[in-house]
């Protein structure tokens, strides 16, 4: 059976570029990892482009400005798994034998401040009830309320990533804070502060996928082992999905629970041979609730597990190394590229400061509206 | 006039949903498919009046397209038919607010349109009168 690997990343570093248009961060990072690969134009047979804000064509304008097109370019939109959801198209084709090299990208330039998602009716956003942080808001009361989980975890998540953050070049906020400083920034939505919430900004990822070549395999080649989406089973009323209501059955599984068990089945990997994650932390709370969904701990372990240390730099299980969407801001069309880049570099052992000693499994994990939830996992 | 048409009435101020003639699983907003199990031919139903807390925070700057006031409570009240409805609260101060608290829903006033006309919208209020005493103080 042929495998995929990654034949080449590229980054646009995450954070606010007013000079720089969504298309330039794209061809940034994609003539990043083109070059890497060794490819260049002709030598890619199909492009898979994830935005959620891009607007139409947005892949096109990205290769037109580069001279490459001809091939099939698709825009993907998958909420803040879209990049997630552009690499699995890509990985899929590939190993069905459609192509044997593709270029996969996400961009994205979003505005500041809270969100304005199409996603909501009219009447939804003009009574109150587009208030994305809220509903993030409400999830993390029920975590507190169900699993022991205190505000001084969230601070510890947003330590914990912040000091991991200011080892990453690409990352928007490359200074570390105090959990003191966590609990005085304002309160956006209780029991959320500002500091506990990603900010939604700017960049670009891309990585070059090829059909692995049995003969001559690249010493630095990372294999992606699983790029799985799914979405939403119907009935949690907090599901990512975002309902006006739900059900009273709490044994309905999430969406990236779902995504995890394909992945890790696909790979034929459990948990506990993961040597390191990149996990969707739109908040602090959503990062813990990440830890259970994935499985890296069990059902209301996520505040053992975070205050175990094993998940800092240095544990046995670091997540979000790259400082997650806490100190990168969270561009959604790049965000889950930005973490299989992350991935890719701690892999091949280039992660610098932040470089987990001899990782060679990792996962990445995007979860966001839709329900869109994305697993990848890589391994060399 | 209501932020939207078929969502409650006004009078008695009821959330209008559906009920699956197949799981028997009720719905909101009313669809005629149901969105757990996808039978069709929902029925239309009123939804209990009073619930219980369960989830609960405020929004204190104006979201995309808001055209209300800041701060406003938001929440979940759970239904005894076994439905969790995301919604505004008139209480917009978390503390003031517990688990599993009673709640009653109220009609409320939301914003005054362009051409004059007060738009309402639905939301649950803390309920004084505790469980089945309607108002009673």
């Amino acid at each position: 059976m042929s495998h995929v690997e990654v034949a080449g990343i590229g980054l646009h570093p995450f954070g606010r570029f007013p000079d720089t248009s969504i298309t330039d961060m794209g061809v940034f990072a994609v003539q990043g990892a083109l070059g890497e690969a060794g490819v260049g134009r002709g030598g890619f047979q199909a492009a898979f482009c994830g935005t959620a804000y891009g607007g139409v064509a947005s892949g096109h304008k990205v290769l037109g400005a580069l001279g490459m097109t001809g091939m099939p370019i698709v825009d993907v939109e998958a909420g803040c798994a879209s990049g997630s959801a552009a690499l699995m198209l890509a990985a899929g084709a590939i190993a069905a034998g459609q192509y044997d090299t593709v270029l996969v990208f996400g961009i994205e330039k979003m505005p500041k401040g809270i969100i304005r998602s199409s996603f909501f009716d009219t009447w939804q956003e003009e009574a109150g009830l587009a208030a994305t942080p809220a509903y993030f808001a409400l999830r993390a009361q029920r975590l507190m309320q169900t699993s022991g989980v205190t505000s001084a975890h969230l601070a510890q998540v947003v330590v914990k990533n912040r000091r991991h953050g200011a080892r990453n070049p690409d990352a928007m906020f490359r200074s570390e804070v105090a959990a003191a400083d966590v609990l005085a920034s304002r309160v956006v939505c209780d029991p959320l502060r500002l500091f506990m919430l990603c900010t939604p900004n700017e960049g670009a990822a891309a990585v070059v996928l090829r059909r692995s070549v049995p003969s001559g395999p690249d010493p630095r080649a990372v294999r992606l082992a699983a790029a799985v989406l799914r979405s939403h089973l119907p009935g949690p009323v907090l599901s990512e999905s975002t309902p006006l209501a739900g059900l009273t059955d709490d044994s309905v599984p999430a969406a990236s629970s779902l995504a995890a068990a394909d992945a890790f089945a696909r790979a034929a990997l459990g948990p506990g041979d993961l040597d390191v994650v990149e996990c969707q932390d739109t908040d602090a709370a959503r990062e813990l609730l990440s830890y259970e969904e994935l499985g890296l701990c069990p059902p209301g372990g996520a505040a053992a597990l975070l205050e175990s240390g094993a998940t800092e730099l240095g544990g046995r299980l670091p997540v979000n190394p790259s400082g997650g969407l806490l100190s990168k801001g969270e561009p959604l069309g790049a965000s889950g590229l930005g973490q299989v880049v992350e991935l890719v570099r701690q892999l091949r052992g280039e992660a610098g400061p932040r470089q987990v000693p001899g990782a060679s499994v990792g996962l990445a994990h995007t979860v966001g509206r839709g329900a869109n939830a994305g697993v990848v996992i890589l391994t060399r | 006039m209501p932020v939207r048409e078929g969502l409650f009435t006004a009078d008695p101020p009821r959330l209008v949903g559906g009920r699956c003639p197949g799981c028997g699983a009720p719905h909101f907003p009313m669809r005629p498919t149901c969105p757990y199990c996808a039978s069709d031919g929902a029925r239309l139903v009123e939804l209990s009046p009073t619930g219980t807390l369960w989830a609960w925070t405020a929004v204190n700057s104006p979201p995309p397209g808001y055209r209300g006031t800041t701060p406003f409570g938001f929440g979940v009240v759970e239904l005894p038919e076994g439905l969790r409805v995301v919604t505004r609260l008139t209480e917009p101060d978390p503390a003031r607010l517990s688990a599993g608290q009673p709640m009653r829903l109220e009609i409320v006033p939301l914003h005054t349109d362009d051409e004059g006309n007060e738009v309402v919208t639905y939301a649950f209020a803390p309920d004084r009168g505790g469980p089945g005493g309607a108002g009673a103080r």
